[in-house]
């Protein structure tokens, strides 16, 4: 389990990625809004699913079932989009 | 993760196992709610796709400032389960109250933020279904607006429901019927679910408020 320095260290991260993300939504940069934006909430949601949930010291099956979540959402999300986007 | 261990069932052979099995069993709920909460934002990145100027123009409806400070809010509220989770390991009985007090607040204040705005965006007529009549011309702007309270409703029940259980957690303290920590793994699993809760808000706070403005 991660200290309580680790733990504030975090929050530290999680804020600063935060308040990029906001001013980067205010520079009118188009469609790197999005590119950026999601790459910045996969890094927070990363940084507290290792972290706050722990599973950077969870077992094998733990990490196993976390990656598995995240195949199926890019299955569902990639598949679905598919048909939208060779329209 | 800490190695302070509960009572066995009977079910169990030894109390590893108990503890492996009630960590499992939960990283499938939660795999389920993100399978539910992964059709919203299906939803919501094919609106943006196929209706991008009506999808702008809804986004700049939204307060981004209040936005942004519920999610400060939401993701301080994160750090303070943590901290509960890990006093709760070592024992910490103080200080695992303190911290479950202090992660029950921060989610009254993220509600609160979420009914204001919510006050806010029916006075200015953006909820479709009813109030004074919705100011944007485009149509797809009502589409947007039904799938953002959609999203932030079912996110508001679901962390109204961790805010029950961290409060059941902290009655459960007080009234000396939760060990330390030998039933650290009660506190652990009500982090695991809320943490996932402050997960579903960082990618809706950005897929709602930024990625169109």
């Amino acid at each position: 389990m991660p200290n309580r320095m680790t733990l504030v260290a975090v929050w530290l991260v999680l804020l600063a990625l935060l308040g990029i993300s906001t001013w980067v939504a205010l520079l009118r940069l188009g469609s790197w809004h999005a590119a950026l934006n999601l790459i910045f909430a996969v890094a927070s949601a990363g940084a507290v699913v290792w972290f706050d949930m722990h599973l950077r010291k969870g077992s094998g099956t733990l990490k196993l079932f976390a990656g598995g979540t995240v195949i199926f959402l890019f299955i569902m999300f990639g598949f679905g989009l598919a048909d939208w986007l060779t329209r | 993760m800490s190695d302070a261990l509960p009572a066995v069932h009977e079910q169990y052979q030894v109390a590893t196992q108990q503890l492996a099995a009630d960590r499992l069993g939960l990283w499938v709920f939660l795999a389920s709610e993100a399978m539910l909460f992964g059709a919203v934002f299906f939803s919501l990145a094919v609106y943006h796709y196929i209706h991008p100027a009506a999808m702008h123009a809804a986004t700049d409806q939204l307060d981004l400032s209040m936005g942004a400070v519920g999610t400060a809010v939401l993701l301080s509220s994160s750090t303070t389960m943590a901290l509960a989770v890990k006093a709760a390991g070592e024992g910490r009985r103080w200080e695992t109250l303190v911290a479950l007090i202090g992660t029950v607040v921060l989610g009254l204040a993220f509600e609160a933020i979420k009914v204001h705005d919510w006050f806010d965006e029916f006075g200015k007529g953006l909820y479709p279904p009813a109030g004074p009549p919705f100011p944007l011309p485009q149509p797809a702007a009502r589409l947007f607006f039904h799938l953002y309270f959609v999203s932030t409703g079912l996110h508001a029940v679901h962390l109204a429901v961790g805010i029950l259980l961290v409060a059941g957690l902290v009655i459960m303290q007080v009234s000396g019927r939760l060990t330390l920590p030998e039933r650290m793994v009660t506190v652990e699993m009500v982090g695991l679910y809320w943490q996932f809760v402050d997960i579903v808000w960082i990618f809706l706070y950005p897929t709602l408020y930024l990625v169109s403005r």
